[in-house]
């Protein structure tokens, strides 16, 4: 069966979606927790969207949108050595990882 | 809903689901759950997930070998991966006051059968690779403690809970309880009422505002603790790390994101739970202190949970003597999720069999107004 995907991070598909509606998930809050839905790299930026009003549609009644999840920063993943205030990284060793 | 219940339990957190799903494990299942969010709404799902057994009285490090000893059984019993994975603790003494706090704590654990070490930095830096040791004086390291991911050991037990007949109710708020002289006989909920004679406060940051609706007054206050996430990385990060000059601590979690916090002692008690940049600013230079390595990985997202915090940093626990029926599970502080196991199974032991445990006592509310206070000082984050 085709695979629709609806967060391209963390690989969740419409019917994961689905599944955890199904087990009585209702809010994106909820979703977002069980499929991990908007909490990789694009922290939800390409994915949310999608995702409300796809639940809206599950959900029925007149809402075309579900309520998103509480917006987190950061706004872009940054690195640590710049909310650290340092101008440049000066990594040790080998520099991995 | 059910309209009414032997007990009935406010908060879905950690350590009201604990309480459920002993009960009804051992039988008794005519519990209602209110949860006024969604579950992992409150600090069970906003915590680091550290559980350690490095504490300082012998009552806590009892009480963490037990919760060990379930969180190493939980995954198989709930049919959910909680990931709890025992990389150890290791914290880092950087003045000798603290050096010879850990060394005695490590001679109480020692004795209680935790098998904590005291580790030298260059020693400290074979168990972390890459560690910046200028500075630490000496670690203290138990290669037993460890992290695991809370909401599916949060989901794990409501599902056994609800299997067995327990009732949670999630988007529920309760709004007022109701006695007959001392004795309760309503909880009311947005949703409904429901008639009982016991009510178990385990509400966490919110168990201060269930008391006084029976006219208790908990000395309990809600602190904010910010939180981050880094990119996920390739396995490198065995322990979680604690600096305690400043209560940084941080550690790698099974999808392989650092994820940690940091003290502030300048926070004030509040219901906030916004982001603060001063939290970002303060807890990337920690770690770029301890792990220079860590310069160029990415923070991806915060957020903030509650302490709920009691003048002695240890719980509440048991009856109080203004209302009969009313039992407090709360005040746990930032180490509610580790306890959960051990106090939901001696809560339930006590609930159901009588089987008394010496932390009702010690751990009452009337300790405050005897002035019977041992204050636990090992409260990180």
């Amino acid at each position: 069966m085709a695979k629709t995907i609806v967060c391209r991070c963390e690989d969740v598909c419409i019917e994961d979606l689905k599944l955890g509606f199904e087990q009585g998930l209702r809010e994106l809050e909820e979703l977002k927790r069980h499929t991990g839905l908007a909490t990789g790299f694009c922290q939800g930026k390409c994915c949310i969207a999608h995702a409300a009003r796809f639940l809206a549609r599950l959900k029925g009644g007149d809402d075309m949108v579900a309520d998103p999840p509480r917006t987190r920063p950061l706004l872009h993943p940054t690195p640590v050595y710049r909310l650290a205030g340092e101008l440049e990284a000066e990594p040790e060793g080998d520099g991995e990882p | 809903m059910r309209d009414r219940a032997d007990l009935v339990i406010v908060g879905g957190g950690v350590v009201g689901l604990s309480l459920a799903c002993q009960l009804a494990r051992m039988g008794f299942c005519d519990v209602v759950v209110l949860e006024q969010g969604y579950l992992c709404f409150g600090a069970s799902g906003r915590n680091g997930g550290g559980i350690r057994q490095q504490w300082t009285t012998e009552e806590n490090i009892l009480l963490m070998k037990e919760s060990v000893r379930l969180f190493r059984r939980m995954a198989a019993e709930t049919n959910y991966n909680i990931w709890f994975r025992q990389g150890g603790y290791l914290f880092l003494a950087r003045d000798g006051k603290t050096a010879s706090t850990l060394e005695a704590n490590m001679k109480l654990q020692n004795r209680l059968g935790v098998p904590t070490r005291m580790v030298s930095p260059e020693r400290a830096r074979g168990i972390v690779p890459g560690l910046d040791t200028r500075g630490v004086e000496v670690c203290a390291y138990n290669p037993t403690d460890g992290v695991l991911f809370p909401f599916p050991a949060l989901w794990g037990m409501a599902k056994v809970a609800t299997q067995l007949g327990v009732e949670i109710n999630t988007y529920t708020r309760v709004t007022d309880i109701q006695t007959r002289g001392k004795q309760i006989v309503k909880v009311v909920t947005d949703r409904g009422a429901i008639a009982t004679s016991r009510v178990v406060n385990a509400a966490g940051a919110w168990s201060w505002q269930i008391a006084r609706m029976l006219g208790v007054e908990l000395p309990n206050k809600p602190y904010r603790h910010e939180i981050l996430v880094c990119e996920p990385l390739k396995p490198f990060l065995d322990p979680m790390v604690s600096d305690l000059s400043d209560g940084t601590y941080f550690s790698q979690t099974m999808r392989g994101e650092i994820c940690g916090g940091i003290s502030d002692p300048e926070e004030k008690s509040s219901m906030e739970t916004r982001s603060s940049f001063r939290f970002l600013h303060r807890m990337c230079r920690s770690m770029l202190r301890l792990l220079p390595r860590l310069a160029d990985v990415k923070v991806m997202r915060q957020w903030a949970g509650y302490y709920d915090e009691t003048p002695d940093g240890n719980p509440i626990l048991g009856p109080v003597e203004q209302v009969d029926g009313f039992i407090q599970l709360n005040g746990f502080g930032g180490h509610g999720f580790m306890l959960a196991p051990a106090i939901g199974r001696q809560a339930a032991e006590w609930l159901l069999r009588k089987v008394d445990h010496p932390m009702f006592e010690k751990y009452d509310l009337g300790r405050f107004a005897r002035g019977e206070v041992e204050r636990e000082i090992f409260v990180i984050g």
